[in-house]
Order: C-alpha cells, then sequence, then structure tokens
C-alpha cells in the first residue's frame, strides 16, 4: 500500500499537498475486493449513480419549477411541453425515484441474504437505514411538488400519520403544515427540503462508503479475505463488473423514460390538487405500498403509526436480533427459507397496500406483517440458536476451485505470485 | 489558582474531594448550561417561524348566509383551507341521531353536543383518520352504513350527527367555533 508514484507532475504536485490521488488509488484502484462477489454486489455502485443522476435533473427542473400552490401545477406543465428537453429531464427524475428504490431494496435485500449486517459492519448497515429514511423523506416531499391531487392528497395523510400520537399530534401537523391545512406554506418548505434533503444524503452515503472500506465488502460466501488469493483489486476488475451492471440497469431505467414514463405514477396526479374533494382511491408511490399496507393493516390509528414506523426501525438492530455466526444464508439451510418467506410477504404486503382496505386483501397484509415483524423479532434470534449451518469453506477460493483438478490448484496459486 | 488548574494529588478528578475539583465541575457545568439554553433559544425562532403566520392566522374567520339551503341539503365552505361541511338536517335525521344508544358509541356524545340548533349541523369535513374528506354532502354520494358520511380512504362510517360509528377513524367529526349571528347566518371561527 505504498504510495504510488505518479508521473504526472501536477498531479504529483497537488497529490504532495493534498494526497487525493493517493486517496482515490487506494480506495478504488488498489482496493482488495473478494474475488467471488456477484452482480448483486453492483447495486451500491447503481444506486451511487442514481442518487448522481437524481440531483442533476433535479436541480435543472428546480431551475424551472415554482413552488406557489397557484403555479406549481402549470410550471411542472410547462417543463413538459416548452422547456427545452423538460420531457426527458423530468421523466428521468419521475422514474429515478422509482430506480433508486428498486436499486435500494434489492441492495437491502442482499445485505439480508448474505448477512452483510454482522460485525464488524454494524454500522455501515445502520448508516444504510439512514439512508433509506432519508430516501423516503425525499421521495415523499417530492412527490408533493407538482400539486396535483395525489400530492395534495398524499401529503394531507402522510402528515396526518404525526396527529396519532397523544397530546401533542395535532401541534406537530399544524407546525409542519405551517397553516391549518395544506396549503402553500406547505409546499414551500417540502421544497426547500426536498432540495436539501439529497445532499444530507450524499453526506451520509459517504460515510457509508466509508464505513465499508474499513473492513472491505461482504461476499457470498461470508467469510473474510485470508489472503491476496482471495481478493482481486477494485480496478479493473470490479469498476468494469459494475459497469456492465450499471449498463443493463439503464437499459431498464431508460426503458421506463422513454416507453412507459408514466407507469409507475397515478393518473390522478395530472389532475390539479383540490382540498374539497379527495380522489376515491388514495394510494402512495410503490415503494411505499408494503408501509402503507402495515399502517393499515392494524385497526387502530395510533397501532398503525408504531407499526409503520417499527417495520424500519427494526432494521436498525437487526445486526443484533441475529444470532447466528455465520453470515451468508448459503450455508444456513433454514434461515435461508426465511429469507425467501420474508421476501414473498414483503411482495404480498407490496399487493395489498395497493388494494383497497377490505376483505382479502386486508387479512392477506395482516398475515404478512405479522410474518415481518416475526421473521425479525421472533425467528431470527431463535435461529441463531436452533439452527446448524453447513460448514464453512476454509477460504474464499475453495468452494469456486474444489473439484477442479489440478489446474485449479495452479490458478489458486498463481495470484499469490502476484502478492 | 494554580489549586485550582492543578488540583494536587494529581488528576482532579480522583478520588478525593478537592476544593479545586468542585469548583471546576460547576464551571463546567455552569458552561454547558449556558451553552444548552443558548442553543436553545437560537434554535426556537427557526423552529417556530414554521408554525403558521400572521396572515395565515387572520384568514381564520368567516361568515355564512344559511337562508339559501333547504332541508336535506348541505353545503361545504371553504374555513382555514380546510372544507366545513353545513347541513339543515331532516327531521328523521335529527330523530336518528337524538335515538342512538351513547354506550354504542366509540366518541360518545349526545346530538345536543353536537349541534347549536337541531336543525343545523356544522362540522369540520376531514375524516378524523388521516385527513381525507368524507363523502355524503352530495344526494348522490354515498353516506355510508350510518346515513350521514363516508370516507373512500380507509372506510370509516360517521352518522347524521357525524360521529364516527365504524371504520378507523378514533373521533367524531370535529366541530368548528362558530355562532349564529342571526337566525340564518353564521360566523365560523
Amino acid at each position: 500500500m505504498a504510495a504510488p508514484q505518479f508521473k504526472n507532475p501536477v498531479v504529483r504536485w497537488i497529490d504532495y499537498r493534498l494526497p487525493i490521488f493517493t486517496q482515490l488509488n487506494h480506495e478504488y484502484n488498489e482496493y482488495p475486493m473478494p474475488k467471488n462477489c456477484n452482480y448483486l454486489w453492483s447495486f451500491g455502485a447503481i444506486a451511487m449513480v442514481v442518487l448522481i443522476t437524481m440531483i442533476v435533473s433535479g436541480i435543472t427542473l428546480a431551475m424551472n419549477y415554482t413552488p406557489h400552490t397557484a403555479y406549481a401545477f402549470n410550471s411542472v406543465e410547462r417543463i413538459m411541453r416548452d422547456v427545452n428537453f423538460g420531457w426527458l429531464i423530468r421523466y428521468i427524475h419521475m422514474n429515478g425515484a422509482s430506480m433508486f428504490f428498486i436499486a435500494v431494496f434489492i441492495h437491502i435485500f442482499r445485505g439480508l441474504y448474505f448477512g452483510s449486517y454482522k460485525a464488524p459492519r454494524e454500522i455501515l448497515w445502520m448508516l444504510g437505514v439512514v439512508i433509506l429514511l432519508l430516501m423516503m423523506a425525499t421521495a415523499f416531499m417530492g412527490y408533493v411538488l407538482p400539486w396535483g391531487q395525489m400530492s395534495f392528497w398524499g401529503a394531507t395523510v402522510i402528515t396526518n400519520l404525526f396527529s396519532a400520537f397523544p397530546i401533542i399530534g395535532d401541534h406537530i401537523v399544524t407546525w409542519l403544515w405551517g397553516g391549518f391545512s395544506v396549503d402553500n406554506p406547505t409546499l414551500n418548505r417540502f421544497f426547500a427540503l426536498h432540495y436539501l434533503l439529497p445532499f444530507v444524503l450524499l453526506g451520509v452515503v459517504f460515510l457509508h462508503v466509508a464505513a465499508v472500506h474499513v473492513h472491505g465488502s461482504n461476499n457470498p460466501v461470508g467469510i473474510d479475505i485470508k489472503g491476496p488469493q482471495d481478493s482481486l483489486p477494485f480496478h479493473p476488475y470490479f469498476t468494469i463488473k459494475d459497469t456492465f451492471g450499471l449498463g443493463v440497469f439503464m437499459i431498464i431505467f431508460a426503458g421506463f423514460v422513454f416507453f412507459a414514463p408514466n407507469f409507475m405514477g397515478h393518473p390522478d396526479n395530472y389532475i390539479p390538487a383540490n382540498p374539497l374533494v379527495t380522489p376515491a382511491h388514495i394510494v402512495p408511490e410503490w415503494y411505499f405500498l408494503p408501509f402503507y399496507a402495515i399502517l393499515r393493516a392494524v385497526p387502530d390509528k395510533l397501532g398503525g403509526v408504531l407499526a409503520m414506523f417499527g417495520a424500519i426501525a427494526v432494521l436498525f438492530v437487526v445486526p443484533w436480533l441475529d444470532t447466528s455466526k455465520v453470515r451468508s444464508a448459503n450455508y444456513r439451510p433454514l434461515y435461508r427459507q426465511f429469507f425467501w418467506v420474508l421476501v414473498v410477504a414483503c411482495i404480498l404486503l407490496g399487493y395489498a397496500g395497493s388494494q383497497p382496505a377490505e376483505g382479502i386483501w386486508l387479512i392477506v397484509a395482516r398475515v404478512a406483517s405479522i410474518y415481518y415483524f416475526a421473521h425479525f423479532l421472533i425467528i431470527l434470534p431463535l435461529l441463531g440458536k436452533l439452527e446448524r449451518p453447513r460448514p464453512l469453506p476454509a477460504s474464499i477460493s475453495e468452494p469456486v476451485l474444489k473439484g477442479g483438478g489440478r489446474l485449479a490448484t495452479a490458478a489458486a496459486a498463481k495470484p499469490m505470485e502476484k502478492a | 489558582m494554580s489549586d485550582t488548574t492543578h488540583p494536587a494529588g494529581g488528576g482532579g478528578q480522583g478520588g478525593h474531594e478537592g476544593e479545586g475539583a468542585t469548583r471546576r465541575d460547576f464551571l463546567y457545568l455552569a458552561t454547558g448550561a449556558v451553552a444548552a439554553v443558548g442553543v436553545a433559544s437560537v434554535a426556537w425562532p427557526f423552529i417556530d417561524s414554521m408554525n403558521p403566520a400572521a396572515d395565515t392566522l387572520a384568514l381564520a374567520q368567516i361568515d355564512v348566509d344559511l337562508s339559501p339551503i333547504q332541508v336535506g341539503q348541505s353545503i361545504t365552505v371553504t374555513w382555514r383551507g380546510k372544507p366545513v361541511f353545513i347541513r339543515r338536517r331532516t327531521e328523521e335525521e335529527i330523530a336518528a341521531a337524538a335515538s342512538v344508544n351513547l354506550a354504542e358509541l366509540r366518541d360518545p356524545a349526545p346530538d345536543s353536543a353536537r349541534v347549536q340548533q337541531p336543525q343545523w349541523l356544522v362540522m369540520v369535513g376531514i375524516c378524523t383518520h388521516l385527513g381525507c374528506v368524507p363523502l355524503g354532502q352530495k344526494s348522490t354520494d354515498p353516506k355510508g352504513d350510518y346515513g350521514g358520511w363516508f370516507c373512500p380512504c380507509h372506510g370509516s362510517h360517521y352518522d347524521t350527527a357525524g360521529r364516527i360509528r365504524r371504520g378507523p377513524a378514533p373521533l367524531n367529526l370535529a366541530l368548528p367555533e362558530y355562532a349564529f349571528l342571526t337566525d340564518t347566518s353564521i360566523r365560523v371561527g
């Protein structure tokens, strides 16, 4: 890890005074990645690129947007019709929010499957949950800005969640609104915060990346790097792998932007906000649906609100709820099955959240909500004690190379020389 | 002074109760307290600036003329940015509201406590669950199982006095402050 010798004299001059090039080389060039990391490990980088896309498209949108109840809706329509490439930038921003959540949800489930939150990566994981919370707050406030019917009523319903708290609830809601209903002061502050929070998010992402670089990435086997034969330098092996993964992701992103830009939106949001008429069926954006389903599954207002916030809060303590020493679900026969039950429960919650809260879907939402909490609060702590994990390989290289005969052994030996 | 900064016996916070250690602790706590009060008093104007502004508060009163409303008709007016339901109830609705057994109610209130004059029901038209506007103002709207109002968002049913009867809402529809200026006009707020 000696400081590299840069050929460019300007680079050398700067690096001597501010070693950013040494730092970049250390963190993104020679940085050792477990060599068995699969494409699921690309979603962190993908999420980062989407965040930057959101910031760039958001800043250009803000230059044409007017945060006033009388003008907001029309200013968005003007962006769509009159501003050069406004339609493109807005559709990128609209669908980018969904793509950000897709990337982050895959990233989170990857962490849950491979036990990436276990020691010594607990703080890394908790910073990730903070990022998720900031994303949710930012996405919610951004959805209010076009000032359509779903914007207005989504804002009304979500801010009213806080009224569930006894005594101070109504004061909190009035304070959030800056008035007696969702109105111009609310829109103004949501715009200010929607502009601010992505940069806060970026700061936390920086800490998140700094934290992962302390002990390195987890990997599909879930055991630590034992030596240089278990790792590859980040560049070019993982820069190129992440770039390929990113390319595939961007094709899907572009597919939505150009061919189905409103697929994930609601037609009601193209009706200007009307404080006197509630749309017949209010649903949040798809990425909030599982949480919305949990909110509605509890037949009590405060209980529902607490359950919904609890669904995120429980993620903070997952590193301590999971008592198993084995990280990867590949070596945990029982946990692997429960993991997939959790995935199914989350998908069911998402679907139930999109349906009216009655009949079969209410029952589905209740069962899935109970499983969601049981998974984290009961199953995870017990499994660590009851489950008999499969034997772990001696090293990251071993499971890949076993049965490969002499050739494999030779290949395993080779990187040693390089080191 | 040298005693204060360098308490004898090495390590001022150590086992023995030197005068210097106590004074230093006091100064330390006092400085912390001043800082905390300072931060709180600087933070408050910023927090309070997010509360309703004076002009928002000033718009908090409206006068409504009731004379055009026929029996069985409802109107919706805007007060503080919220819909206010004003309904001229029929005799049957008043009778239905008055005959309810209070023990059945989630948020018990007799009909007499819900109105100033039995035929005029004035309420904030906002569901006490999560703030949607219930249906039931138009004659073609669904009125729920109790003939009053029905919130389509999460299925709360309100009766002819605007009391919650079924569904997730915890409370009856709120009553704004209002006063009859004449027999056919009211001031809300």
